[in-house]
């Protein structure tokens, strides 16, 4: 693999994209569907979720099943920090970046001086301990999780509505990309690429390796950390179950859907693991047959997603 | 004898039960080229490694530049001037030779921090500039563009050296830079290394002896993990304890 480096065609499709997607809430309240807002939003938050896995794992090579603990924690801060006043996102998200951030900081320090398989464990160890401390903190609502008064504002505007919830998840959806689309460009990401193509010889060329993948992992942590308080927001809960293992695992199969290393990959994964459960559901509520189906189908015939058919990471 | 750019210390590493290296007394004068030869499994890729920093040692010590780094890791050893190449090939085959060597020039100490976040490294045209000045230095000037995957074995060799040199070391670890190498590959990497000896300091192993005559101001030999004998090419060659272990009666 080299470096990421965008399709032509991938910046004019994206902001199609954008432009639908900016009319959506009309059309779709005009059309009477209003539901299919709030199926939309579930899916930016998720693909902001994913996005920030595939940060960690597609471009800093660093296969982590423990994700979840950070999009948890940023839904738990979030209804923290409703229950404590604060309900300002322009307050309540950054300090959601922060904690989760914080948090896979501490987990990245001790876990990334492992390889392979032991890393994968370590960060599954890891995010199960986060969850049981969750499940069992009282002040935490336990089991139960810890549900929102409401929702919060935005610079004072209520993301009461959810047409300005969609919005709001779209924007962060937006930023993240745009951000995550310099950041492979830059140096710092050319120096993670190049980490996860080739770990000893960076160490050779002077580069203290351990350091940027921390970083890495600390920024996808802090990224996965505002979609969890996005998704506290639409569902006005913070749920153990975001906390989970299962969850990372979701995570993980939106990344490898759409496409492992690729800009768009966790948007495109999480559209379509999520459209494709919503459609299923109405069938059988053994869905799950359906996605099993798909991962065959992407493994044989777009091992490296969806994305990839659309682009590709020349060389 | 120039001053000591790297002097070695009762140095001593055993795996398992095996002592794999016990080197009493060890050094590299600035400005020399000094080779280091001997059978195979003698310990001359581990004696590299705990130069470089790959592995640490159970006990001793390493001393670069007047001070002691037996404790900093690879990197903080390349940052401090000491730059190695790979027994394997060891190159970003997905990456072109100029983005290879630009990659180099970039994790320098004075290239800058590469925690930057936004600017397009695109646009630092000086990382390129200068990548390809050092392509040029090995004879890679007009292959740039190539996937270092794509060049010949020779030329992934040559362009190692170049990433090497772009980190403009004090000192240069050669682990067998003629492995692989044709006969006319060997006799083009021979003429660079001569080139470059006179602007830095070499540590060579090497296997293709007559490269080693050829290149080297002293000569030191491996055997069974412990140094026999450090010399000149002449005396090297007249030692009879190192004809009998390694050179042949032939040599």
């Amino acid at each position: 693999m080299a470096f990421y480096r965008p399709a032509a065609y991938q910046k004019p499709l994206a902001l199609g994209l954008l432009v639908v997607l900016a009319v959506l809430p009309y059309v779709l309240n005009a059309a009477g569907q209003e539901f299919y807002i709030g199926f939309a939003t579930r899916i930016l938050i998720f693909a902001l979720a994913a996005t920030s896995l595939n940060l960690v794992l597609g471009f800093g090579g660093m296969f982590s099943l423990g994700h979840a603990a950070f999009f948890g924690a940023g839904a738990y801060v979030a209804a923290f920090c409703m229950s404590s006043g604060i309900s300002e996102a322009l307050i309540a998200f950054p300090l959601a970046m922060i904690v989760a951030g914080l948090l896979a900081l501490l987990v990245g320090a001790l876990s990334l001086r492992t390889r392979g398989v032991y890393f994968i464990m370590i960060t599954l160890a890891f995010a199960q301990m986060i969850y049981y401390l969750f499940v069992s903190a009282r002040v935490l609502g336990g089991d139960d999780g810890l549900p929102l008064t409401g929702r919060m504002t935005l610079a004072g505007f209520s993301l009461g509505s959810d047409s300005a919830l969609f919005y709001a998840a779209l924007g962060a959806l937006v930023l993240a990309l745009i951000i995550l689309g310099r950041l492979t460009d830059a140096r710092f990401g050319r120096t993670i690429q190049a980490i996860r193509e080739n770990e000893s010889r960076m160490e050779g060329l002077g580069y203290p390796v351990f350091r940027y993948r921390l970083v890495c992992f600390a920024l996808g942590g802090a990224l996965a950390g505002l979609a969890g308080a996005l998704l506290a927001n639409l569902t006005g809960l913070a749920s153990p179950n975001v906390l989970q293992w299962m969850q990372s695992g979701t995570l993980l199969v939106m990344v490898i859907i759409g496409g492992v290393g690729y800009l768009y990959g966790g948007v495109v994964g999480a559209a379509v693991l999520l459209t494709l459960e919503e459609v299923l559901v109405g069938f059988t509520p053994h869905w799950h047959i359906g996605l099993g189906l798909l991962l065959i189908g992407i493994v044989l015939f777009a091992p490296r997603g969806v994305a990839a058919l659309f682009g590709k990471c020349d060389g | 004898m120039a001053e000591a750019l790297l002097e070695v210390r009762k140095l001593s590493r055993r795996f398992a039960a095996v002592d794999a290296l016990k080197v009493v007394d060890f050094s590299v004068a600035a400005g020399e080229v000094h080779a280091l030869i001997g059978p195979n499994g003698a310990g001359k890729t581990t004696f590299i490694h705990h130069v470089s920093g790959a592995l640490k040692p159970d006990s001793g010590s390493v001393h670069f530049a007047g001070s002691d780094v037996t404790g900093l890791a690879m990197h903080d050893r390349v940052a401090a001037g000491m730059a190695r190449s790979w027994q394997i090939t060891n190159v970003f085959g997905g990456l072109s030779a100029l983005d290879n060597v630009a990659l180099a020039v970039q994790g320098r100490p004075d290239a800058g921090s590469s925690f930057r976040f936004w600017r397009p490294v695109r646009s630092e045209r000086w990382l390129f500039d200068e990548a390809q000045n050092h392509l040029e230095q090995v004879g890679l000037g007009a292959r740039a563009s190539a996937l270092a995957g794509s060049l010949a074995h020779g030329e992934q060799r040559a362009l190692e050296l170049a990433m090497a040199l772009a980190t403009r070391p004090q000192l240069l670890l050669l682990d067998e830079p003629m492995a692989g190498t044709g006969p006319e590959e060997s006799a083009r990497m021979v003429e660079l290394i001569e080139h470059l000896a006179r602007h830095v300091t070499i540590l060579l192993v090497e296997h293709d002896m007559d490269a080693v005559f050829r290149l080297a101001d002293r000569i030191s030999v491996l055997v069974d993990g412990c140094l026999i004998a450090t010399g000149t090419p002449d005396e090297v060659r007249a030692d009879p304890e190192v004809r009998r272990a390694y050179l042949g009666d032939g040599a």
